[in-house]
């Protein structure tokens, strides 16, 4: 057993975030001096040879993160909401798969969540100052006073992750519970997993842990049991180890190999928010929002757009705004 | 539970049949995982459906439903075909070499003494030959033709791997393999758990199907082990609890039995309760029966109950009927019979077999009362809801009152989990609105009744004005007072016999032990089980020490276990006829020589001789019993018999239709579908999913979120067969009533071929009903039989006949 | 009696070569943890725990119900918040579905909030003071105890049984309540008394 994290403490004392504003590694649309010591990088390691589907983690979700999902229909699958929403920040999804190698049933059962890449592409195409912040521990965090629900993040993401909310118009996604970490607890999925399919260390220990894993499961017939920690994406700090770890795409469409978006990578970097600099938040926002909710792709004609608006520009980078954007979430 | 869910970490391999360990006990299950993960240990899942646990499990195998029996007798059989025995256990350990009497017999599924019209037995021949000498006959050879091994021997010959397929649907290289695996752990470093739960006991002959694998779990030296045992996966959180304390019809606390009209003193009553060894040296630990039924008398009825009026024995009620099941009550409720029904944090409606049946029974009371954190359908039984609940309410005439109590956070006190441990917990919220604790009403009610009496007199006012309730406020019994009565304590101080200056017990001081209980009246004890729990050092079960002393899962320390505070039942049984542990490397009591010592409380007198006293010590044998004696309605030997409702005719025994011993009501036998119905083709099955629990959690909106809505589960060929969609709307009917659902087509189900017959099993969770937060749907048991195990009456909700359409869905 | 607030944090007893995680040292910069700005505050800070088992199944899963106000000062108490406790040997601090939503139960919209009365032929409730509704309920078992009390049988023989009434028991509460509700219950010759055990 991965001996479990101690009760939390409801002692103010004890309660002190351990990590913060100083340990943002990157922030979206902003340039940061980097920690100059980088926190021990966490994970969180999903085991899908030892979950059952039991939906824990999305029940303690909504839970801990006080989210309000709307009670849906069953659709003919044990999958329920059917995707993963701006209140449901993870998702179970059941894929029954038959093994062609030994003919037998598999029944697929993936925890979906933001994946905390290392390398995120949500915080790359996010466009407005400090609504995506990168924690030196790994935890990609959203900060919704920031964001101007554009969406591109939504586009960024490698993974399908993040939702739009349609009461405040930002954008939500797992935050790893970045409000559990910074006092020492593990995210509420992981202390609420019957089986501990989901455990929670640092990421050297969750390597070692899904080794003994991986271990166990060749003993078992499974030949292609292995480490899912995409490095197109820089690695991640939510891992899995796969039992058939050769095809990640089998566990509902977990892509084999993920990278960043080329627009993404075109929008990256200092062009893209000196642009928007210039151009002042609302406009920016305005046109960015075209590109993502206008057509469904980026086409080459609004990567010409966006190139010839960021052209040549070389003014710092901005502070954050110092009002909250009109469609901010109300704190 | 024989052991205990953190024991599960020690096993080899754990089969899960007849239950869903990851869907049902998901935090127990993880102990499975630990097995897996740690000592290399195997899963097997056999069950109807491809389900949760299955999705872990490293081997699954179908079955129909109803057919375990067939499946486990034929894992015995293979078991004595291949010599996978654990002789030295068996031998000394189980009742194989005991001699049955002459006239015992077996012939076309039936035993000897059979009445067709009682339906019930004449079980005078189901024993074993008693010598001159008192003792039952052995015969340590096992030549003797009737020793009960060569008898269980010849009984399961007929469950070939051939038979079982034709039975069962279980493709016989996949049985084979299933009863390999478990044929495995007969070697003594290999041990096997058993995890079961409803889906054993939810059948017409329940009590038979666990039968089976407790008799598997002797041959194989499994009971008593660390990682063995038949263990019971408790539904309610405290259903262990109740049951530890009598509240059913026909148990007092502690397993002692309600009296029967046949019992008219207290002398007859205890002269079939002697207990008497069966074998030299044994100490048949019912033998102690009356101290603690006079305990408990005196516990209810405190000075009331005296040696001059046995204990009070009058007061309590007498039995005409085996038991007042909840069948029964609904049949004479349905009759006309009874006239005032209490429903405490129970819904009826939803839980027990045919709800139309139900609906019309409860009709007929004259008051219901209802006391529920929650809103149930029960309470609003007479209420319309379209096809949800058709009903009429001008016509019934059934005056309800609903009284609101709390739940679990808001209320003190000890629930008593499967593996048998008492743990204490603490109120942590206030209630809300007027809510109040279920022992405050009881109280209430009580205390107003018997003003009643006092003031107006009436029928046999006794036990009623003499109930000892002598707590600090009569009106409200704290926990710890009620906690305190139950373990028991000394009356009167109590001299040694041999010596009066030395003082046994003081007066006034709770009981430490059950050993301390007397039967002169000098002792109370509410529940002999509980006493230890609640002693003069404090309340045992608010224990929070959870260091483990050799890892070996026991947790001595915390909170309390039943009885003794031990965690292994038959712990005497992991060590061999001398007292040393079948496996060193999973150790748990050991003989020094001098007496028993270990990381548990042992099972056994401390200094008893390990070559003298069996380990079965409630039993007069010694020994664990594979001939069941008188024991079960049904038989001595478990029988393959077809749910009341069937696909197809009985393949071992033709002519008997479902349990010969089960007790059907005239018209109910009307409501089944007969043996291969056209009408109803399909095998239904009903059970729980992990995202809810009962019908409770549909008042939840987390858990209405995570399963919104009624559905059933059918396998892709079905679909296709009938032109169902995923995710479309569903008519499932059987002769009793019928549901909409949306259906869930499914590879996890697979049509079985069953003696040369395609049978398509339509699976039914029980989850939904007509309030609470989750979309409206039915009960499961719209369509459920209204029949029982035979000996216990659990409602047959595994197995039964259905139909199913595509549909356009119902209209509220 | 009041809850221990033991700490026993399970010894690295793990079989598998790996001692967990090193949580405690994560690197996490001590010297800088005032300034915490764009991370939520822990929201069990200054709440009242009390340890409590799970309602639902026989695991017997340990909880701490976080709440606001404390009885034990005899003050008010909302809980706020549940988690399992990780101090339990059985269920470690995980919850299934259900246990990790338990607050949902507690503070369902369904919950009984008032005793209420449905009169013959009615189709609604309507409120009735528990004082009334004891009453009722006392009156209406003596009046039908008195009426079809048997105390003896066709032979004669004593048998002090109460058939027209019928008793079902609640299997998710306590010992305490199941003892107090035996007694009673037994007491008065109901033999149609039953609990859960077996759906």
């Amino acid at each position: 057993m991965f001996p479990p994290i101690p009760n939390p403490s409801v002692d103010p004392a004890a309660a002190k975030p351990r990590f913060g504003e100083k340990d943002i590694m990157r922030r979206s649309a902003s340039e940061v001096t980097p920690p100059a010591e980088r926190l021990t990088e966490v994970a969180k390691l999903i085991d899908i040879s030892k979950c059952i589907g039991c939906k824990a983690c999305q029940s303690a979700c909504l839970e801990w993160n006080q989210l309000h999902e709307e009670i849906g229909f069953n659709h003919g699958v044990y999958t329920n909401p059917m995707d993963l929403t701006a209140n449901t920040f993870t998702l179970m999804r059941f894929t029954e798969w038959v093994n062609p190698q030994t003919d037998n049933l598999e029944w697929l059962i993936r925890k979906d969540g933001c994946m905390h890449c290392e390398d995120p592409g949500c915080l790359k195409a996010c466009p407005s100052p400090g609504a995506i912040v990168q924690y030196s521990n790994g935890i990609v965090d959203f900060i919704h006073e920031n964001c101007i629900g554009c969406g591109y993040c939504i586009k960024g993401c490698p993974f399908d992750i993040p939702r739009m909310s349609k009461a405040d118009n930002t954008v939500y996604k797992c935050t790893l519970c970045s409000d559990r970490v910074a006092v020492g607890q593990g995210p509420a999925c992981q202390k609420a997993c019957p089986t501990q399919a989901i455990v929670f260390g640092t990421k050297a220990e969750m390597k070692d842990w899904a080794d003994f894993r991986i271990k166990d499961l060749k003993t078992r017939g499974f030949d292609n049991a292995g480490l899912y920690d995409p490095q197109g994406v820089g690695g991640t700090h939510v891992m899995y180890v796969l039992p058939h770890a050769d095809q990640p795409s089998i566990y509902a469409n977990l892509p084999d190999d993920p990278h960043i978006s080329p627009i993404v990578q075109a929008w990256k970097g200092a062009t893209k928010y000196v642009g928007l600099a210039v151009m002042g938040f609302a406009a920016a926002a305005g046109l960015l929002h075209y590109v993502v909710a206008g057509p469904n792709k980026v086409t080459e004609e609004d990567e010409e757009n966006a190139e010839r608006l960021t052209e040549g520009r070389t003014a710092p980078p901005p502070s954050p705004p110092s009002e909250p954007p009109s469609r901010g979430r109300t704190p | 539970m024989t052991n205990s869910w953190t024991d599960i970490k020690n096993t080899d391999l754990a089969i899960i049949m007849g239950g869903n360990a990851a869907e049902a006990h998901p935090c127990g299950f993880k102990w499975v995982t630990e097995a897996k993960a740690n000592r290399g240990a195997k899963l097997i899942v056999v069950d109807p459906r491809y389900n949760r646990s299955a999705a872990v499990a490293d081997y699954y195998a179908p079955i129909r439903q109803g057919t375990d029996i067939a499946f486990l007798l034929g894992v015995i059989n293979q078991c004595i075909i291949n010599d996978k025995v654990l002789w030295d256990y068996v031998k000394p350990f189980t009742n194989a070499t005991f001699v049955v009497k002459e006239g015992f017999e077996y012939h076309d599924g039936l035993f000897t003494g059979y009445d067709e019209e009682k339906r019930d037995y004449d079980r005078s021949t189901w024993d074993y030959q008693i010598g001159d000498d008192g003792y039952a006959v052995v015969d340590e050879t096992l030549a003797n033709p009737r020793c009960v091994w060569n008898l269980l021997k010849e009984h399961v010959a007929a469950y070939t791997p051939e038979v079982v397929e034709r039975i069962c649907g279980t493709p016989k290289d996949k049985f084979l393999k299933v009863a390999e695996m478990i044929g495995e752990c007969s070697a003594p470093n290999k041990i096997m758990t058993s995890m079961y739960a409803l889906g054993w006991t939810q059948h017409s002959k329940g009590a038979q199907n666990i039968r089976c694998m407790a008799m598997l779990q002797l041959i194989l030296g499994n009971i008593g082990m660390r990682g063995g045992g038949v263990n019971a996966l408790r539904g309610h959180s405290n259903i262990q609890g109740l049951t530890d304390l009598g509240l059913l019809s026909n148990l007092i606390p502690g397993y002692l039995n309600i009296p029967k009209d046949s019992e008219p003193d207290f002398a007859t009553y205890m002269s079939t309760r002697g207990f008497k060894p069966l074998r030299p040296n044994q100490m048949s630990y019912w033998q102690n029966y009356r101290k603690f039924f006079v305990s408990f008398m005196k516990s209810m009825f405190g000075n009331a109950a005296t040696a001059e009026n046995e204990w009070a024995y009058n007061y309590l009620p007498k039995l005409d009927v085996p038991q007042y099941d909840i069948l029964l009550a609904f049949e004479r409720m349905k009759q006309g019979k009874m006239n005032l029904y209490f429903c405490q944090g129970f819904n009826p409606l939803q839980a027990f077999p045919n709800k139309a049946k139900l609906a019309e029974a409860l009709a007929k009371l004259k008051l219901l009362v209802i006391m529920d954190p929650l809103e149930t359908e029960t309470a609003r039984f007479w209420e319309n809801h379209g096809d949800f609940n058709q009903a009429d309410p001008a016509s019934i005439q059934t005056e309800v009152i609903q009284l609101p109590t709390t739940c679990f956070a808001e209320d003190e006190g000890a629930l008593v989990n499967s593996g048998r441990w008492l743990q204490w917990h603490w109120a942590g919220g206030s209630p809300p609105g007027e809510a109040q604790h279920d022992s405050w009403i009881m109280a209430q009610i009580f205390l107003r009744l018997r003003d009643l009496y006092r003031k107006e007199g009436g029928a046999f006012p006794d036990p009623i004005v003499n109930l000892n309730w002598a707590y600090q406020d009569p009106g409200e019994p704290t926990p710890a007072e009620l906690a305190r009565e139950m373990n028991g304590s000394a009356l009167v101080d109590v001299f040694d016999p041999n010596d009066p200056t030395k003082r046994l017990l003081e007066g006034g001081k709770q009981l430490s032990g059950f050993g301390q209980l007397r039967d002169d009246g000098t002792t109370a004890s509410g529940c002999w089980l509980f006493t230890g729990s609640f002693t003069e050092a404090g309340n045992m079960m608010a224990r929070r020490d959870n260091s483990d002393p050799g890892d070996t899962g026991a947790y001595l320390n915390w909170a309390f276990a039943w009885p003794a505070n031990r965690r292994i039942l038959y712990n005497r049984a992991s060590c061999d006829l001398d007292g040393k542990p079948w496996d060193p490397s999973r150790k748990l009591i050991e003989w020094n020589g001098q007496k028993w010592t270990g990381y548990d409380v042992p099972d056994i007198a401390p200094t008893a001789n390990p070559r003298e006293v069996g380990p079965f010590i409630m039993n007069p044998e010694g020994t664990g019993r594979l001939f069941a004696r008188t024991m079960m309605r049904e038989g001595p030997f478990p029988v393959h018999y077809e749910p009341f409702e069937s696909a197809v005719a009985n393949v071992i025994a033709p002519k008997v239709r479902g349990n010969p011993a089960a007790r059907v009501f005239a018209d109910d036998w009307k409501q089944f579908a007969d043996i291969g119905d056209p009408a109803f083709p399909y095998a239904g099955t009903t059970y729980r999913l992990t995202e809810h629990f009962h019908y409770w959690t549909k008042n939840n909106h987390v858990n209405s979120v995570l399963q919104p809505e009624q559905f059933v589960e059918i396998s892709e060929e079905l679909a296709k067969e009938k032109g169902i969609e995923l995710g479309g709307w569903v008519r499932v009917w059987s002769k009793r009533g019928s549901l909409f659902a949306k259906a869930v087509v499914t590879k996890r189900i697979k049509p079985m071929t069953i003696d040369g017959k395609t049978v398509h099993v339509v699976g039914v969770p029980i989850h939904w009903g007509f309030v609470g937060a989750a979309r409206k749907g039915f009960p499961a048991n719209v369509l459920t039989p209204f029949v029982g195990d035979a000996n216990i009456q659990t409602p047959e909700y595994k197995a039964f006949m259905v139909n199913i359409e595509p549909s356009t869905g119902p209209v509220a | 009696m009041n809850m221990e607030l033991s700490r026993r944090t399970f010894l690295k007893t793990s079989g598998a070569g790996i001692a967990g995680t090193t949580l405690g040292a994560f690197g996490f910069s001590e010297a800088e943890a005032a300034v915490a700005a764009a991370v939520k505050p822990f929201r069990l800070v200054n709440t009242t725990e009390t340890r409590n088992t799970c309602t639902y199944c026989s695991v017997a899963c340990g909880i701490i119900l976080y709440s606001k106000g404390d009885l034990r000062k005899g003050e008010k108490a909302n809980i706020v918040h549940i988690e399992g406790d990780a101090d339990h040997p059985t269920n470690r601090g995980t919850l299934c579905p259900k246990g990790a939503a338990l607050l949902d139960i507690v503070k369902s919209e369904t919950r009984l909030t008032r005793p209420m009365l449905r009169k013959a032929g009615s189709d609604r409730f309507e409120p009735i003071s528990w004082d009334a509704a004891l009453d009722k309920i006392a009156r209406a078992m003596k009046d039908d105890r008195d009426a079809n009390f048997i105390p003896t049988n066709e032979a004669g023989v004593t048998v002090n049984r109460w058939l027209t009434a019928g008793f079902l028991a609640a299997s998710a509460t306590t010992n305490e309540t199941a003892f107090a509700t035996y007694k009673v219950v037994r007491a008065t010759g109901i033999l149609a008394f039953d609990n859960q055990a077996r759906v």
